[in-house]
């Protein structure tokens, strides 16, 4: 990564009982998620970036000096777009003239994202007329992140955009926002305190506690660091992302292909051969064989070699951490069966996959 | 006879429209001031806006004849720049209304302004707008109801002064004569028909300003469910 190509922020500064200070260097694609406990300081961070709470610091975006020690840029001069957990919709304004508002404000030239795309990609068509006040809390939501990236923005920055929505409205708005990582080359910069819609959208995670950055990385590779163990649900677990590649109608099941292998998930009405999908995988989950041991029920059998062991990790309890080709798992054993088999690192095992669970 | 009548009535609605439309003026950037800052002269501001709230309106009316006289700074001014004195004209009037009406226009806007609160500046802010746009296309759209009472109530109040009027511009006709003067001139000359014509017109306009104002604030409260 070169400066040109990443988001570099650096900001200090003090409240009263909160102190926040980072040095972050983020990729230029992708969601990156802020992750942590309420409190934490992943909001004021955002806040940081955008210019609306000041602090000492600075900030490059894509080789371009937002903010530097000596001068700040305001925040209606940082290409930026910003959606807050509250949409804050103009309420003055029917669903048309917001999404206008930020879009007539930058010059034509630098329009990159056309009305009706923005319109079309959030599903708007049929509500431009409407006035704020009668949309629902999902439609307001669309609303909003369709009127930020009319602003063509270099940076989309998100505060919990989904906090405040029902179960089905989070639904209807997740896949939106895949598309959006999908398709669109803008940077998103998403603060959350869901393992659920992290585990869904990141690429990328930054972990806060107290002000303060405690593991960044590849969500990948950072949910299966055994040193800091991501809670997926309240328990450590892997990431997994791939395509569908085949279903089984007789047994209602679906294979899914990732890097190192290959996975049946019960299947789900929606997939289709081809989906990329994320799947999830609990370190509880897996325990491990010496050989191919096919006379039992467990359907998913996979070959992996042991990376390390990192013993007692709870009393008794041991996490295991294993690569199937490149891609990480963690098994938690207790310690007296990592003894008797004798695991240890560079040891090949079969993990034996008792439950895997489509992210949605 | 009817020109009695008519002179204060034209003269009142001169001054209290000429009064509304300098106030909404001055009194606009003071309650956004007055609404956003967190500087230490906030509340001494304040108070000076509010003094014409509590103050004896023949105190106001002492001090300004004072201070527009041919000895205060107001009057030396205007004789310097060929103006002449202030007391007992009409510009005098309306010079006294704005002082007066102050906080009836900077009261409701600086509510009003607070009420809009810093998420939908934050908002168009992310949205590219500068401070100016900002005021003018998000703040003054969302305040207009705060406008709206502002411009009323100092209207109304404009017309209902008495005190000031009297301590600095006396009862010249055509001039300095308005309806509340006029009235009070009726009632100690026992000309108790006419008083009782104009006194009546002031009751019912300002029930029916009052009872716009009332409408104006339901219709702004069943609005504000968002």
């Amino acid at each position: 990564m070169t400066a040109t190509d990443t988001i570099r922020a650096r900001f200090q500064c003090t409240f009263p009982g909160f102190s926040l200070d980072v040095d972050l260097t983020l990729p230029g694609t992708g969601i990156t998620a802020l992750f942590g406990h309420s409190g934490c300081g992943k909001t004021t961070l955002l806040r940081c970036m955008a210019g609306l709470q000041g602090a000492r610091g600075t900030m490059t975006v894509l080789g371009e000096p937002w903010q530097t020690d000596e001068i700040a840029r305001p925040v209606h001069k940082r290409p930026l777009a910003y959606v807050f957990q509250d949409t804050h919709l103009f309420p003055h304004l029917n669903v048309r003239k917001n999404l206008e508002f930020g879009y007539w404000r930058i010059p034509a030239r630098e329009r990159q994202i056309g009305f009706d795309d923005a319109v079309r990609w959030l599903g708007l068509e049929s509500h431009l007329s409407r006035m704020p006040a009668g949309l629902s809390g999902g439609e307001r939501q669309r609303v909003a992140i369709a009127r930020a990236l009319l602003t063509s923005p270099r940076l989309l920055l998100m505060d919990e955009p989904l906090s405040a929505l029902d179960r089905a409205s989070k639904q209807d708005i997740l896949p939106y926002l895949e598309r959006l990582r999908d398709t669109l080359a803008i940077p998103i910069v998403y603060v959350s305190h869901s393992t659920a819609e992290v585990a869904r959208l990141a690429d990328h995670i930054v972990m806060m506690k107290g002000g303060r950055v405690v593991a960044q990385g590849p969500l990948r590779e950072t949910l299966a660091g055994t040193e800091n163990p991501f809670r997926l649900e309240g328990n450590a677990g892997v990431l997994l992302e791939g395509h569908i590649i085949d279903l089984d109608e007789q047994w209602h099941l679906a294979l899914f292909r990732f890097d190192g292998g290959q996975l049946w998930l019960r299947r789900d009405n929606r997939l289709k051969p081809g989906d990329r999908v994320r799947v999830q995988v609990l370190a509880r989950d897996i325990s491990l064989a010496l050989t191919e041991n096919s006379d039992q029920s467990i359907q998913n059998l996979v070959p992996a070699t042991i990376n390390r062991v990192d013993p007692d990790v709870a009393p008794g309890i041991s996490l295991v951490r294993l690569l199937a080709g490149p891609t990480p798992f963690l098994s938690r054993l207790t310690t007296r069966s990592v003894a008797q088999l004798g695991l240890e690192p560079g040891r090949q095992v079969w993990m034996q996959i008792k439950s895997v669970a489509l992210v949605d | 006879m009817l020109e009695t009548y008519w002179d204060p009535v034209w003269l009142t609605l001169r001054l209290a429209t000429m009064t509304t439309l300098l106030l909404l003026l001055i009194g606009t950037p003071i309650a956004w001031w007055l609404a956003r800052t967190r500087h230490w002269l906030r509340q001494p501001v304040a108070a000076v806006v509010a003094l014409p709230l509590v103050l004896p309106p023949t105190v106001l009316g002492f001090y300004l004849l004072l201070v527009m006289g041919p000895e205060g700074w107001i009057g030396q001014i205007t004789q310097s720049l060929g103006i002449g004195l202030l007391p007992f004209t009409f510009e005098g009037l309306v010079v006294a209304s704005v002082i007066y009406s102050l906080p009836f226009t900077v009261q409701p806007l600086q509510n009003a302004f607070e009420a809009v609160g810093d998420g939908f500046m934050e908002v168009a802010a992310t949205l590219r707008a500068a401070p100016w746009d900002r005021f003018l296309f998000v703040a003054v759209p969302l305040a207009h109801n705060g406008f709206l009472t502002a411009a009323v109530l100092t209207f109304a109040h404009t017309i209902g002064e008495f005190g000031v009027i009297l301590m600095i511009g006396g009862n010249i006709p055509g001039e300095t004569k308005v309806l509340s003067v006029a009235i009070y001139d009726h009632v100690e000359s026992l000309e108790y028909t006419e008083a009782h014509w104009l006194s009546a017109g002031m009751v019912v306009f300002s029930f029916v300003v009052l009872v716009t104002l009332y409408a104006l604030n339901g219709k702004a409260r069943s609005g504000a469910i968002r």
